[in-house]
C-alpha cells in the first residue's frame, strides 16, 4: 500500500495556520507536479478547502514525511507548522480518506458539500495524470462509501441550521410551500435569510412590514416583494400563511386577541410564526390556538442543537460502517499485489486445457451434448483443483507482505509465467466487492471450494 | 372458498394490524415499506372471496358476514385511494386494526348467518347497503383522519418536548395533508350516504308504510346524517379544523355506529322474518 497522509484541518489548526496552507484552484495542477516529482512518489492527491488541506501521495517503499517538501513549497520553517500536522499512514489513512469523504471530518458532520471537493480534487488529480492505480481505486472507493454512509445513516439527514429547520418546521405544518404567502415584520438580517429559504423552497410571495417604510421597500424590491405600511399590520397579517418577525419592539406585537382575529378571517386556516426577535414579538400565549403555530428564536435553536445531537449518534454507527470498509479495502489492496500473478496463472491453465481439449476432440467423434458439458467440466475441475492451493498460498503471502516477492517469484518460475506490467492493480478500481464473479481471481479460490 | 380467501386475506390483513400496533413503537421502517404490499395482496384476496360470494352463493351477501366483509373491502379501498393520493401510510393506525376485526369476524363464521327476511335478498337492498357502507367508510378515514389532526397538531405545539425522532409522529404528513384528507373523504362520503339513506327509505315506504319512522334505526341514522351535515357545513362555512372538528367527527362516528348496532333493535332491520 504505502499511503502517507498529512495535512491540516479546522481541528488541528486555526484560521492564520490554514489559510497559508491553502492551495488555490489554479495553482494545485503545478503543486500536484512539483509533489509527484519527488524521489519514491507514485502518486499523488491534493484537497484544499477551506477547513482542510490535505496531501495524500502512494510512495514506492514508504515515505518518510512529506514536511520537507510542505516547507519547500510553502517557504516556511517547518518548526512552524509541525505541531498543527496530522498524519496517518497506511490503513488510517484509508480511513481518513473515507472519513473526510462521508462528511464524518466536516465541522458541521453530514454537510454535503465535502464529497463534491473531494470529486473535484480527484478529478484535478486525475487530469494532470498524478492518480492512477492504487490511489484511484482507493478515490472511487471512497466515493462508494460515502454514499453508503449518506444512505444507510441519518448523519446527513436532519437540518441542522435555523433557517432550515424554519423551513422543515414549514413543510410539517402546509405540506407544499407552493403559494405559500410569506409575511416579514422587521427586515433583519435573520428574517432575510429565513425568507430566502423559504422562497427557494416553493413560497410564493413576500411582503414585508417595517417601522421605517424606505427599508421594507428595499427588502421588498430584493425578493419582488410587495412592502406594506407598519400601521396596517393587523389588517394585513391575515393574507400571510407564515410570519416571520424580529422587530426590535420591547413588548409583543402579536397578542391572542390579533391571532384570534387572524384566524377568523383565514377561516380557521393555519399560520405559523416564525418569531426570531429578542425580547419576543409573539405573545406566546398565542401557540395556545388551535391552528396557530408559535416557534421562537430559542424553541428553533433547540431542534437546530437536538438534529446535531442525532447527527453525532449516526457518526458512531457511520464510524463502524467505515470501519468494515477499511478492513475490507486493506485486504482488497493487500491481495491486488498478486492479483496479476494469479491472473496470470489461470490464463495459463487455461491455454494448456483449451489445447488438450482441441487435440483429443477430433479423435472423440460426434459426441451427445451432455457428453461435450462432461467433458468441460471434467477438464474445468481438474485445472480449478490444481490451482487451489497455489492461489491460497499466494493469497496468504500476500497478507504478510515480507514473503510475498518470493512467493510470486517461485510460482512465476515454476509456471514460466511472463512478468506483468507495473499497475495493472488499476483493474479492482471502484466495483463492489459483491458482484462476485466466476472470471474473478480475487474470488476464485471460493470458485474451486466448490460452490 | 369464499370463506377461505377471506382467510387468507385475514392473514394478510393481520400484517397490517402489526403495523399499526409497531407505529407506536420507534422506527418501524421495515414495516412501512413492507405493509402495503401485503394489505394490497390481502386486498386481492378479499376481493376474490367477495366475488365468488356474490356470484356462486346467489347474491347472499345479505348476511351479518358478507356485509362486514363488505365495507371492510370498502375502508380499504378508501385507504389505498388516500395512499395513492398522498402519499402516506398513517391512516392505517386507525384503518387495519377495524379492517382486520371486521374480515375477523366475518371469517371465523361457521356458517353464514343468513337475514333470513326475503326482502334482504333483492337487489335494491344491495345498492343500499354499498351506498350507506361507503359512507361509513368515508366517515371513518374522516374521524381517524382529524384524530391524526390532532396528534399532529400536538407534537408541533409541544416543540421539542416529548417529540421522538424517527417515531410514529415524525413520520406523519403535513398538517394541511392530514386536513385534506379529512375533508376530501368527508365530501366523497356525503353523496354516498344520502343516496343510500334515501334508498333505505324507498324500499321501506314500499314494504311497510310510514310506520317504518319511529323505528330506532332509523332515527339513529337520521341523526347521523344530521351530524354529518352540521360537520360539513361547520367546515365549509368556518374552516373547523383540529379539535372541533374532531370532536363533530367522533360523534358522528358514534352516531354511525349506534345505527349500526341498532340493527339488533330494529323491527325494519331484523335479520330473521317478523
Amino acid at each position: 500500500m504505502n499511503f502517507l497522509l498529512t495535512g491540516v484541518n479546522h481541528r488541528t489548526a486555526p484560521i492564520e495556520v490554514r489559510e497559508r496552507f491553502a492551495i488555490p484552484e489554479d495553482r494545485l495542477p503545478e503543486a500536484l507536479e512539483r509533489l509527484a516529482r519527488l524521489a519514491g512518489i507514485e502518486e499523488a492527491l491534493i484537497l484544499s478547502t477551506c477547513n482542510r488541506v490535505e496531501f495524500l501521495v502512494r510512495s514506492t517503499n514508504g515515505c518518510a514525511s512529506l514536511t520537507p517538501f510542505l516547507a519547500d513549497y510553502f517557504q516556511q520553517p517547518a518548526e512552524h507548522f509541525q505541531s498543527y500536522l496530522y498524519e496517518y499512514r497506511e490503513q488510517e489513512a484509508v480511513r481518513h480518506v473515507f472519513r473526510v469523504a462521508s462528511s464524518l471530518d466536516s465541522m458541521i458532520v453530514g454537510e454535503p458539500q465535502i464529497l463534491g471537493q473531494v470529486k473535484e480534487a480527484y478529478a484535478t488529480a486525475r487530469a494532470v495524470g498524478t492518480v492512477s492505480s492504487q490511489l484511484d481505486a482507493l478515490l472511487t472507493r471512497a466515493f462508494a462509501v460515502a454514499k453508503k454512509v449518506r444512505s444507510e445513516t441519518a448523519v446527513g439527514s436532519s437540518a441542522v441550521s435555523v433557517a432550515s429547520v424554519a423551513v422543515d418546521l414549514a413543510k410539517k405544518i402546509f405540506g407544499s410551500l407552493k403559494g405559500r404567502v410569506i409575511y416579514l415584520v422587521g427586515a433583519g438580517k435573520m428574517c432575510e435569510l429565513a425568507a430566502r429559504h423559504l422562497l427557494a423552497h416553493g413560497a410564493a410571495s413576500i411582503l414585508v412590514a417595517n417601522r421605517t417604510f424606505e427599508r421594507a421597500a428595499r427588502l421588498a424590491e430584493k425578493f419582488n416583494g410587495r412592502a406594506l405600511p407598519f400601521e396596517k399590520l393587523y389588517e394585513t397579517a391575515d393574507q400571510a400563511d407564515i410570519i416571520i418577525s424580529s422587530t426590535g419592539a420591547p413588548h409583543a406585537i402579536f397578542r391572542r386577541e390579533h391571532a384570534e382575529q387572524f384566524l377568523h378571517r383565514r377561516r380557521n386556516r393555519p399560520m405559523f410564526f416564525i418569531d426570531i426577535a429578542v425580547p419576543r414579538d409573539v405573545d406566546p400565549a398565542v401557540n395556545d390556538l388551535d391552528g396557530i403555530f408559535v416557534y421562537d428564536i430559542d424553541d428553533l435553536q433547540q431542534v437546530v442543537s437536538s438534529n446535531l445531537g442525532n447527527r453525532s449518534d449516526e457518526a458512531v454507527r457511520a464510524n463502524a460502517l467505515i470501519d468494515e470498509e477499511v478492513a475490507r479495502f486493506a485486504a482488497r489492496l493487500l491481495t491486488a499485489d498478486v492479483v496479476p500473478t494469479i491472473v496470470s496463472l489461470q490464463e495459463h491453465f487455461e491455454t494448456i486445457r483449451q489445447a488438450e481439449i482441441d487435440r483429443v476432440r477430433g479423435r472423440l467423434g460426434t459426441l451427445s451434448p451432455e457428453q461435450e458439458m462432461a467433458i468441460e467440466a471434467l477438464s474445468r475441475g481438474i485445472i480449478k483443483k490444481i490451482m487451489h492451493t497455489p492461489i491460497v498460498t499466494l493469497k496468504s503471502a500476500a497478507r504478510e507482505r515480507s514473503q510475498a516477492t518470493t512467493v510470486v517469484d517461485v510460482v512465476r518460475r515454476l509456471f514460466n509465467l511472463q512478468h506483468p506490467q507495473p499497475g495493472s492493480a488499476s483493474e479492482l478500481s471502484g466495483e463492489d466487492d459483491a458482484d462476485n464473479s466466476d472470471a474473478d481471481p480475487r474470488n476464485s479460490h471460493t470458485g474451486a471450494n466448490g460452490r | 372458498m369464499p370463506l377461505l380467501w377471506l382467510r387468507v386475506a385475514v392473514v394478510f390483513y393481520a400484517a397490517g394490524l402489526l403495523y399499526a400496533l409497531t407505529l407506536l413503537m420507534r422506527r418501524a421502517e421495515t414495516w412501512q415499506r413492507i405493509v402495503v404490499p401485503i394489505v394490497s395482496l390481502g386486498m386481492v384476496f378479499h376481493f376474490v372471496s367477495l366475488c365468488e360470494a356474490a356470484l356462486i352463493e346467489r347474491l347472499s351477501f345479505a348476511s351479518v358476514h358478507y356485509s362486514e366483509s363488505l365495507l371492510a373491502f370498502i375502508i380499504m379501498f378508501l385507504f389505498m385511494v388516500a395512499r395513492i393520493r398522498y402519499k402516506t401510510t398513517s391512516p392505517g393506525l386507525f384503518i387495519f386494526p377495524l379492517v382486520f376485526l371486521l374480515t375477523f369476524a366475518s371469517a371465523i363464521a361457521q356458517a353464514p348467518l343468513r337475514f333470513s327476511n326475503p326482502l334482504l335478498r333483492s337487489g335494491w337492498v344491495f345498492i343500499h347497503i354499498a351506498l350507506i357502507f361507503t359512507g361509513y367508510a368515508a366517515l371513518f378515514l374522516s374521524f381517524g383522519a382529524s384524530l391524526l389532526y390532532l396528534l399532529q397538531s400536538r407534537n408541533l405545539k409541544a416543540k421539542l418536548k416529548g417529540r421522538d425522532s424517527g417515531g410514529f409522529t415524525s413520520r406523519l404528513p403535513a398538517l394541511e395533508t392530514i386536513d385534506d384528507i379529512g375533508y376530501k373523504s368527508l365530501l366523497l362520503g356525503f353523496p354516498f350516504m344520502t343516496m343510500g339513506l334515501i334508498a333505505g327509505a324507498a324500499i321501506a315506504q314500499s314494504k311497510f308504510g310510514p310506520v317504518y319512522f319511529r323505528d330506532a334505526k332509523v332515527m339513529l341514522s337520521l341523526l347521523m346524517w344530521i351530524v354529518y351535515v352540521v360537520l360539513l357545513y361547520t367546515r365549509w362555512n368556518s374552516g373547523w379544523r383540529g379539535r372541533r372538528a374532531a370532536y363533530l367527527a367522533a360523534f358522528a362516528f358514534l352516531a354511525a355506529l349506534g345505527a349500526w348496532a341498532a340493527n339488533f333493535f330494529s323491527s325494519v332491520h331484523k335479520f330473521v322474518a317478523p
